[in-house]
């Protein structure tokens, strides 16, 4: 195999011309298993969705989008569907004004880096470990047995009944879950947030300011209309993240009291009841949903980068 | 006078980040605190009562980590986390990096269409990856083994890694390569002599996500170690302690800080690479 190395005139920059193998060699393990693990998987997921079982006794065989029916007649997979949509809404819209309001907040005071070392710490450990930090948070006493959780004994303490918060269905034990997710991924939308407003030029506040603005006003036309790209960014990203929910769900609940969510109820039908034509299914919806909204972030991201 | 308005004017201020900053450390104190206090105190009282008495240390104890490091299996599965994240770490970013300068620095057919087409693989939710690899890890008795869940990290993180790398090794000087090739240096050679040097802040930062990735993934182990529990990591061992012990605070408080300490490490040592490092990874299906 020639090795050499020219300079490419016709592309106007240079490139390693090294015989015809030499790249492979460098792209090919990356190449088979991305092949191996993720394209052939897609492929066959998305054919196993029209199937019955056909890895069981009696396979069912080509059975149309019966699968895809199936999504809008259960009831525990329309509880999933409004459990991630509740996700999606409460999720993306706290940890993006909680980000926003840290930034913008932090910028004001000198202890911001210790501050924002402490919002940021939950996203370095795992979604099972903040699972056990907030069970123990939300832990349940009857009512005259002395309250371990701090919530309760919040509540007990101002005279009120302990609360099961993470049985009080459905409103109140989703709530509860979610704030989970709030607590671990407001220090990432804090810190890409922060680190937008920090570009802004401190002239263009300065003359808001100047000419009478109020703090208020200065953040709603001036702040906000220059963050814009960078919020819809962090809330794509955060769309995308939380349609694929699991850990914190699985831990905490497993999905009981009505809890359960689109990543859980895959993970039922694969190894509760062995529906891989089902779990194949629900695995192509979290797809299509993911699709639309990563296109959009990518598109967004060039311009932010064009604009840099 | 006017700057003392200014100060008495920005009270509030303070008042509400300290209020938001305690709201975010209140979960993890209790963690902390619950994992060094006695069974019986934990039965019996919140943790917050232990600042009637702070320096008590009769109270305190480091018998909950002992058991759950001993009794509950949580050091063997210490070592199983190590075990997995090393070369789950190691293995994707060094094939990253090869792919990664191909993709930018050499020339064969195809070359933007199938970098794309990596990049185009950030979509696919791991969800659609389970069953069929299941199946066949099932056939190649790869399920259960640590090759196999190094493996499948592998290809599960590559498509971030190569992006995030490539973006890197794109943006090196041209001029570098120009020298290089005066100097008659083999692909190889460029590659171990300018590339890995010259990229060592990028793969610092794709290092630290992909491990913590690794580290703190619950979903791939739970698919293809579930069975197992010899190989089961950190992630896997506080899960399941969750569901068989999950009224023993002091045990399951100290599992969690035993599977969260590494990170923590990480974070607190290298806070800068880590930040980019997450940040860099948020993308990831």
């Amino acid at each position: 195999m020639a090795l050499g190395i020219f300079f490419n005139r016709k592309r106007g920059y240079f490139l390693l011309r090294t015989g015809r193998l030499q790249p492979w060699l460098f792209i090919g393990p990356a190449l088979l298993l991305l092949s191996f693990f993720l394209v052939y998987p897609s492929i066959h997921t998305t054919i196993l969705s029209f199937f019955g079982r056909p890895y069981s006794a009696g396979a069912e065989g080509f059975i149309g989008v019966e699968n895809y029916k199936h999504f809008f007649t259960d009831r525990s997979m329309l509880t999933a569907f409004r459990n991630n949509a509740l996700w999606v809404v409460i999720f993306t819209t706290f940890t993006v004004c909680f980000g926003l309001i840290f930034a913008t907040l932090l910028d004001r005071v000198r202890y911001e880096k210790i501050i924002k070392a402490i919002v940021f710490i939950p996203m370095a450990i795992s979604m099972v470990g903040a699972s056990v930090i907030w069970k123990f948070v939300y832990a349940f006493r009857p009512a005259g047995a002395n309250q371990v959780g701090l919530l309760n004994a919040i509540v007990v303490f101002f005279g009120g009944e302990p609360v099961g918060w993470l049985i009080e269905r459905p409103w109140l034990n989703n709530s509860c879950l979610i704030i989970v997710g709030i607590w671990i991924w407001t220090g990432f939308c804090m810190v890409i947030l922060s680190a937008a407003y920090k570009n802004i030029p401190r002239a263009l506040m300065e003359a808001a300011r100047i000419d009478g603005a109020s703090e208020w006003q200065v953040f709603w036309k001036v702040i906000l209309p220059i963050l814009k790209p960078t919020i819809a960014v962090v809330t794509t990203t955060m769309i995308v993240f939380v349609l694929k929910i699991f850990d914190i769900v699985y831990v905490m609940t497993n999905g009981n009291f009505s809890t359960e969510v689109i990543a859980n109820r895959m993970y039922k039908e694969m190894f509760s009841f062995y529906r891989y034509g089902r779990a194949s299914a629900i695995a192509v919806i979290l797809l299509l949903l993911i699709i639309p909204v990563m296109l959009f972030n990518i598109r967004r991201f060039r311009e932010q980068e064009a604009v840099r | 006078m006017a700057g003392l308005m200014r100060t008495l004017s920005r009270g509030p201020l303070h008042v509400v980040i300290i209020i938001l900053a305690l709201a975010w450390m209140l979960p993890t104190a209790g963690l902390l605190i619950t994992s060094f206090r006695t069974p019986q105190d934990v039965a019996h009282s919140g943790w917050w009562t232990v600042f009637e008495h702070p320096f008590n240390f009769t109270r305190y104890s480091l018998e909950n980590y002992r058991a759950v490091i001993e009794k509950s299996g949580m050091g063997q599965a210490f070592l199983n986390s190590l075990k997995i994240t090393i070369p789950g770490t190691i293995i994707p970013v060094m094939l990253a990096a090869f792919a990664a300068y191909a993709f930018a620095w050499m020339k064969f057919p195809g070359r933007k269409t199938l970098f794309l087409i990596v990049v185009a693989l950030l979509v696919v939710p791991l969800q659609m990856t389970f069953i069929p690899i299941l199946t066949i890890f099932k056939q190649l008795r790869l399920g259960g083994t640590l090759p196999g869940i190094w493996l499948a990290h592998t290809g599960y993180g590559l498509p971030l890694t190569v992006y995030l790398l490539h973006n890197f090794i794109a943006g090196l000087p041209s001029e570098l390569f120009d020298s290089a090739s005066i100097d008659g240096a083999s692909s190889l050679q460029v590659f171990f002599r300018l590339v890995l040097p010259l990229s060592v802040p990028a793969i610092a930062s794709v290092i630290i996500f992909q491990f913590l990735w690794v580290w703190n993934d619950l979903l791939v182990a739970l698919m293809y170690l579930g069975g197992t529990p010899d190989v089961a990591p950190v992630t896997l061992k506080v899960a399941n302690l969750v569901g068989s012990r999950g009224q023993d605070w002091e045990l399951l408080t100290a599992a969690a800080f035993v599977s969260m300490a590494l990170p923590l490490i990480v974070f607190f040592s290298l806070q800068r690479y880590f930040v980019r490092g997450i940040l860099a990874g948020s993308v990831k299906g």
